[in-house]
């Protein structure tokens, strides 16, 4: 399949599909008994910790086939490394669309991966849906309207902790610490929006450290020293676990907001030591797969099962395969609604029109929605509080903005 | 003024963790004239070992002594089968299969454990930490640890024929052979001490900064600097130098240049230092014959 | 090859170079091979400074970002056209590069080695840092557009692009062949060999190292500003120790002191990561540890030990 486009204008081949739909009725990526998606992950490289999450994709595919597919189809899920590097996520975006003609991508990960290929997809319009990032400008269907992310952006749940912090400790002098990349950065922004003018009042300083550093001690140091009573931290497992040893380490009794992506029981407060994190708030929209709490929810044992089957040696701790589970099982749902048409139109049509759909590992009451204007599919979270033994969810399901 | 000597005990803290990874980079020097790139990666794995020992029942201590025999069979292997036949080949070699290794070990080493962060025990007790809490026990026992372990190498090299000849194969290997001492042997030793050494420093690291393939990218960095600072010739030199980056580390970033610019400040400092003793602040100039 | 073949034929590969990807490479191909000239000059520029002069460098990837950089705000921030930054960066990048080289002068070996490593880890901090950020977009990067082909050219951006850095790539692997057969490239190499030797006949090394360097920086800098018009995109994290170990690995399979060796290892640093996903995603790493380490011992003076031997004679 080799286009050869001499002739064509440069500005034409840019906005040129490709050949194939434009010759027939023919679909990109679906013939009568398959449909290819594509799928980016960091196998290799710095972030490689995260290749669970297609490793769980490709066991749910796996598994939908060996029940018979959707709509008549079986899924051919295409899933490769880009180490964690834009450039190789450009070189396999293009391998996906072009080369192997995939119908759209699905769940590709990190924030400026998907920044590098964002403008791409959209000028060539594939549907590039449900990202593997909680950064908040993946809902922007104005401009990217091929473009949708999945979980709850890091700005949504930052807003939730500054709102709370403001009804329920008013008085709060609050220190922030946060990785200095991009997942951190939201976590100011968010803090920034949900404070608003009282930011200045509320917040003491900021204090930021690098994924390539070895401890945070010396900031955690600092961070009593302000006098501070409150303390959100937006790190990832290591440095977090770091932070909650620390801090009690210390003697010191603050108010800790964590963020949930470092909420993992097995990862991150076992590590800790379960009973130095007593009092820590996250707050969560998925199940913990470590927590005892869902030992006998419907939802997670069908997870388990699944897991037991189809991937009998993973590490059950590990979050990246519920995370897995949740958004294949939300593309599955788009899938189906979308018939027997799929033509990229309407893949990003049915993305954007999953009326409350619930998801076994979401938690009870989050649900997934989307509409042609609203490309955050998750916005609800819920706070919870970590015991000494699970996390015990309080207060009701909170709808973050999804501005 | 409490908060800098808050922040003075926590670089001490840190640059204990600096120090004896230092000391494992000073050690593969002496002994080959290389800088292994790999030897974080082989520390790291070295402590997944002792981890599976011990969660497979075996006492901490029994665990530690069979880990570091294990890791000196692993260090001497990869000398005798990747290094010694690289001998005579270009330098540059022997760094590509540097960062071979560094690949394979942090692959490896996440398929077979999972990258979940895991802790691993403290052989000096979980009590209550030390000095208001800016020091725990095993900060202080793992401090201890390196000084003995510095102590034996000094002890070693200064005072035993095995560790002249090694420095001497290291250093001259023609000569060397030419007055009969078994220079690859000599060599597979190093490798194997620098390889034990390593995994010392990786059971003193771990419970501190939790176990994890990547553990050791952001401490041996700083190691680097010990070593640099310190002078990469002499071990009691990489073991202050350790502690200094440590210190300046925390002071820099608390009251200085703010934790936005940390890792530049430790890079200027480097140079700094290094234009001034380009062979460290202890090390001894090596005169190279024309 | 008799020495007349021997001095045509890096024509005839550039002409087939030129010509032979556009009329039989797919966009995507294309895209690979633009990738693959514009690690080839940064390999060569690395090349020069390692494989030629003796000073190793675990940083160069510092001098891949501040020329992405320049041209990403020149284009951003200024509507500067992409092929108008190239002499910017390499303006910028030589600078910077002249200023490191100066304080190298003074570190010898591993010493030289572990600072410019440490160059590598703080690389992306810098970029982050707050005082720059309007210019350079903090964590979040600059996006910016593909060139389209110009004087109405038949050509779509991809194979126009391919064109522009295979030019660029040219004129640059000219020059630096032309560096390395004359005086200066047995300057470069008598300093990395025999240094006092080269300082008693007369070689005013400080001189030859620093500029050196600025020459690396050069060609490195010019590199990533054709990186980041191929991938349209810069960002911070990219360009951390894995760039820096990724060029050096390049250099390193290619062969050190070889200018064609750069090619070599720039189709290894291109390629060989995606033979390696094939084989095994569960620890592709490894399998590319494996392939790297394989060719080591198979070729430890690199690719270009072997076109050597084919030559029958030493370079």
């Amino acid at each position: 399949m080799k286009r050869r486009s001499l002739l064509a204008t440069a500005g034409a081949a840019l906005a040129a599909a490709p050949l194939a739909r434009a010759l027939a009725d023919t679909v990109v990526g679906v013939t009568a008994t398959e449909i290819k998606i594509g799928n980016i992950m960091p196998y290799s490289g710095p972030a490689s910790a995260y290749g669970a999450i297609g490793h769980g994709h490709v066991a749910f595919f796996k598994r939908l086939n060996e029940q018979g597919g959707v709509g008549g189809r079986k899924v051919n899920f295409i899933t490769l490394d880009d180490g964690y590097s834009p450039p190789k996520t450009v070189e396999q975006a293009r391998r996906l669309v072009e080369q192997e003609q995939v119908a759209f991508l699905f769940n590709p990960l990190g924030t400026p991966n998907n920044s590098a290929i964002q403008k791409y997809m959209n000028q060539k319009k594939v549907p590039h849906i449900f990202l593997s990032t909680g950064a908040d400008k993946w809902g922007d269907p104005e401009h990217f309207p091929w473009t949708m992310g999945w979980q709850p952006s890091y700005r949504t749940e930052a807003q939730i902790y500054a709102k709370y912090i403001m009804k329920n400790k008013p008085a709060a002098k609050v220190v922030v610490l946060y990785q200095n990349d991009d997942f951190g950065k939201d976590y100011l922004i968010g803090l920034k929006d949900g404070f608003g003018k009282d930011y200045a009042k509320y917040v003491l300083k900021e204090f930021s450290f690098e994924v390539t550093d070895a401890t945070i001690d010396s900031q955690a140091v600092s961070m009593q020293a302000t006098g501070a009573d409150t303390i959100v931290t937006a790190a990832t497992p290591k440095f977090a676990a770091q932070m909650i040893r620390k801090v009690a380490d210390m003697n010191w009794k603050p108010l800790h907001f964590l963020t949930n992506v470092s909420a993992s029981v097995g990862a991150v407060i076992t590590p800790a030591g379960p009973e130095k994190a007593v009092g820590i708030i996250t707050s969560a929209y998925a199940k913990d797969p470590t927590d005892p709490t869902w030992d006998k929810d419907a939802g997670m044992i069908e997870w388990r099962a699944f897991m037991k089957k189809y991937l009998p040696d993973a590490d059950l701790t590990d979050g990246g395969y519920v995370f897995s589970y949740g958004v294949c099982t939300t593309l599955l749902q788009v899938l189906k609604q979308c018939g027997t048409d799929f033509s990229r139109e309407n893949i990003i049509k049915q993305a954007a029109s999953l009326k409350n759909l619930v998801v076994p590992t979401l938690l009870p009451g989050v649900i997934v929605s989307t509409s042609a204007t609203n490309f955050h599919p998750i916005r609800q979270m819920q706070l919870s509080k970590w015991s000494g033994k699970t996390w015990e969810l309080f207060g009701d399901i909170i709808e973050g903005t999804g501005a | 003024m409490d908060g800098l000597l808050h922040q003075l005990i926590s670089g001490i803290a840190s640059g204990g963790i600096y120090a004896s990874v230092a000391l494992a980079l000073v050690m593969i020097y002496q002994a080959t004239h290389h800088v292994n790139f790999a030897q974080g990666e082989m520390a790291m794995f070295s402590t997944y070992i002792a981890l599976t020992l011990i969660q497979a029942g075996v006492p901490y201590w029994a665990a530690f002594c069979i880990t570091v025999p294990i890791s000196f069979a692993m260090g001497a292997v990869i000398q005798r089968v990747l290094m010694e036949p690289l001998a005579k080949a270009p330098i540059l070699a022997s760094v590509g299969v540097f960062i071979g290794l560094l690949l394979m070990f942090n692959s490896v080493a996440g398929w077979i454990f999972t990258y979940t962060l895991k802790p691993f025990p403290t052989p000096f007790g979980e009590g209550k930490p030390l000095f208001g809490g800016f020091i725990s026990r095993h900060e202080l026992g793992s401090t201890a640890i390196t000084l003995v372990v510095l102590l034996s190498i000094w002890a070693f090299f200064r005072f035993t024929r095995l560790g002249l000849a090694m420095r001497a194969a290291a250093f001259n290997p023609v000569s060397s052979r030419l007055v009969g001492v078994p220079v690859n042997k000599m060599l597979a030793l190093g490798w194997g001490l620098a390889a034990s050494i390593g995994a010392i420093a990786g059971m003193m690291v771990a419970p501190v900064i939790f176990l994890d393939p990547n553990m050791m990218a952001g401490v041996l960095l700083y190691a680097f600097a010990g070593a640099l600072l310190g002078g990469i010739t002499n071990p009691l030199g990489a073991v202050i130098g350790g502690f200094i980056v440590g210190i300046i580390e925390n002071l820099g970033g608390a009251y200085v240049v703010g934790t936005e610019l940390k890792l530049t400040t430790a890079l200027f400092i480097i140079v700094v230092v290094l234009t001034v003793k380009p062979a460290g602040l202890f090390g001894k100039t090596v005169v190279s014959r024309v | 090859m008799n020495p007349t073949l021997s001095r045509v034929f890096p024509w005839l590969f550039f002409a087939a170079a030129a010509v032979l990807p556009l009329l039989f490479a797919s966009d995507y191909r294309l895209f690979q091979l633009t990738m693959v000239v514009v690690y080839a000059v940064a390999v060569l520029g690395l090349n020069l400074l390692t494989g030629y002069n003796g000073q190793v460098s675990l940083g160069n990837g510092a001098f891949y970002a501040i020329g992405a950089y320049t041209t990403a705000i020149l284009m951003d921030k200024f509507g500067v056209p992409y092929w108008a930054t190239l002499p910017f960066s390499a303006l910028v990048c030589a600078g910077v590069g002249f200023l490191i080289g100066l304080p190298a002068l003074r570190l010898g070996g591993m010493y030289l080695a572990l600072t410019t490593f440490a160059l590598a880890v703080a690389t992306p901090q810098l970029l982050k840092y707050k005082l720059f950020e309007g210019w350079t977009g903090g964590v979040q990067g600059i996006v910016i557009d593909k060139p389209d082909a110009p004087f109405g050219l038949p050509l779509n951006p991809d194979q126009w692009l391919y064109l522009f850095c295979l030019l660029v790539g040219g004129v640059l692997f000219l020059a630096a062949s032309n560096m390395v057969r004359g005086r200066i490239g047995r300057a470069m190499r008598a300093i990395r060999d025999q240094p006092t030797a080269a300082e008693a006949m007369g070689i005013d090394i400080a001189m030859f190292k620093t500029r050196t360097f600025a020459t690396s920086a050069l060609f490195t800098g010019i590199s990533g500003s054709l990186g980041a018009i191929t991938i349209q995109f810069v960002a911070p994290d990219a360009f951390g120790v894995p760039l820096s170990l990724t060029f050096f690995v390049g250099m390193v399979v290619g062969g050190g002191a070889s200018i064609a060796g750069a090619i070599m290892g720039a189709l290894f640093i291109q390629f060989v990561p995606n033979i390696a996903e094939e084989v095994s995603k569960a620890a592709p790493g490894a399998v590319y540890g494996l392939i790297l380490i394989g060719f080591m011992f198979l070729l430890p003076g690199g690719l270009a030990s072997l076109l050597r031997l084919l030559n029958g004679k030493r370079a």
